[in-house]
């Protein structure tokens, strides 16, 4: 299963048991990115960080 | 049994906990986005056993876990926990109140007041917000010119939580501290944090190795976690001249760093610990 990254076009794999939310970087441009979905498989840029992000 | 996963997105974290849960036979887990959940207040009827949050974002795990909590739903961590240690304010009067050893820490509302305390406590001190993480706008305030500065940019700049000026004594931390990971009345394992930075947080290029558990780590440890409402907590704990003193304390511990630094099943331990949690009537 594959999908594009949003920043650069390229063609990403997604490994099997990989989730919805989940979080992953882009081999070819480094972006971090989200799965939004898995049929079809989409990928967006992951949310900025945020204030009240952490532990 | 039905466990619900509060997540957002899934880090590599969330990811390990979910796989242990999966390996776990007759437990079916729910994945609750605080994206996408919404509360119906009164009338909320949950089929789940025990919440476990996952969120990112202090302020939705906070308000979820009051709501599931109002709904009946036990949580781990309860919302009495996210409220302690999501604010370095009371996480500090709950260790004072049980004796926990931590630097000094005094509070001020003003820039003249803050001041003061500052010059009487004497140089260098930080400066933390009172809910933040992962390092962010802390400042270390090596003289009266810095302190003027920094207290003048949070009052004018920032929100009013920037004006409840929480202010620590800097402790030289000799380029590292210490995690320790509590889970239940267990002190499962703890890495040391190293940086030539005087901010060790891992996200902020603090490197991890293994810290072995002596007696008296254990000990500040489960006391610190004792003080906060216990769960599964991690501590921040400085080595000090006077012995350890704890920093801080975290209620939604990040460790895919440490389990083979430590050579513990972190992820594991914690669904143990959630299942007997989901068990208790």
């Amino acid at each position: 299963m594959k999908a594009e990254c949003p920043v650069c076009g390229a063609m990403i794999e997604l490994k099997e048991g990989t989730l919805v939310g989940e979080l992953l970087e882009c081999p070819d441009c480094g972006t971090e990115l989200e799965v939004v979905s898995l049929n079809p498989p989409t990928l967006n840029e992951a949310p900025q960080e945020e204030e009240d992000w952490g532990e | 049994m039905k466990i619900g996963l509060l997540h957002s997105l899934i880090r590599k974290d969330e990811k390990l906990l979910i796989e242990e849960f999966n390996n776990v036979k007759g437990v079916e887990l729910v994945m609750i986005d605080d994206r996408e959940i919404t509360f119906n207040l009164g009338k909320d009827h949950f089929d789940l056993d025990v919440v476990v949050e996952r969120c990112i974002n202090h302020s939705r795990a906070l308000h979820s876990l009051r709501l599931f909590e109002a709904a009946g739903i036990k949580c781990v961590n309860t919302y009495n926990v996210a409220t302690i240690c999501g604010d370095k304010l009371l996480t500090s009067v709950a260790l004072a109140e049980h004796n926990v050893p931590q630097p000094e820490v005094r509070v001020a509302f003003t820039e003249e007041s803050a001041l003061k305390a500052i010059e009487e406590m004497g140089y260098p001190v930080v400066l933390k917000p009172a809910v933040g993480s992962w390092g962010r706008l802390l400042s270390k305030v090596n003289d009266r010119d810095a302190a003027e500065a920094i207290l003048e940019h949070k009052t004018i700049l920032g929100s009013y939580h920037h004006s409840i000026f929480y202010i620590q004594k800097y402790i030289e931390k000799r380029g590292r501290d210490i995690r320790s990971f509590v889970v239940g009345d267990e002190c499962i394992a703890a890495i040391y944090r190293n940086s030539s930075h005087w901010i060790t947080n891992t996200a902020r290029g603090g490197i991890a190795s293994n810290c072995p558990v002596t007696d008296e780590l254990r000990d500040i440890s489960l006391r610190a976690a004792k003080a906060v409402g216990g769960g599964i907590v991690a501590i921040d704990i400085f080595e000090t001249e006077n012995g350890l003193m704890v920093n801080e304390v975290n209620y939604t511990m990040e460790y895919k760093n440490s389990i083979h630094t430590t050579g513990v099943n972190i992820p594991r331990k914690m669904v143990e610990y959630i299942l007997r949690v989901a068990e208790e009537k």
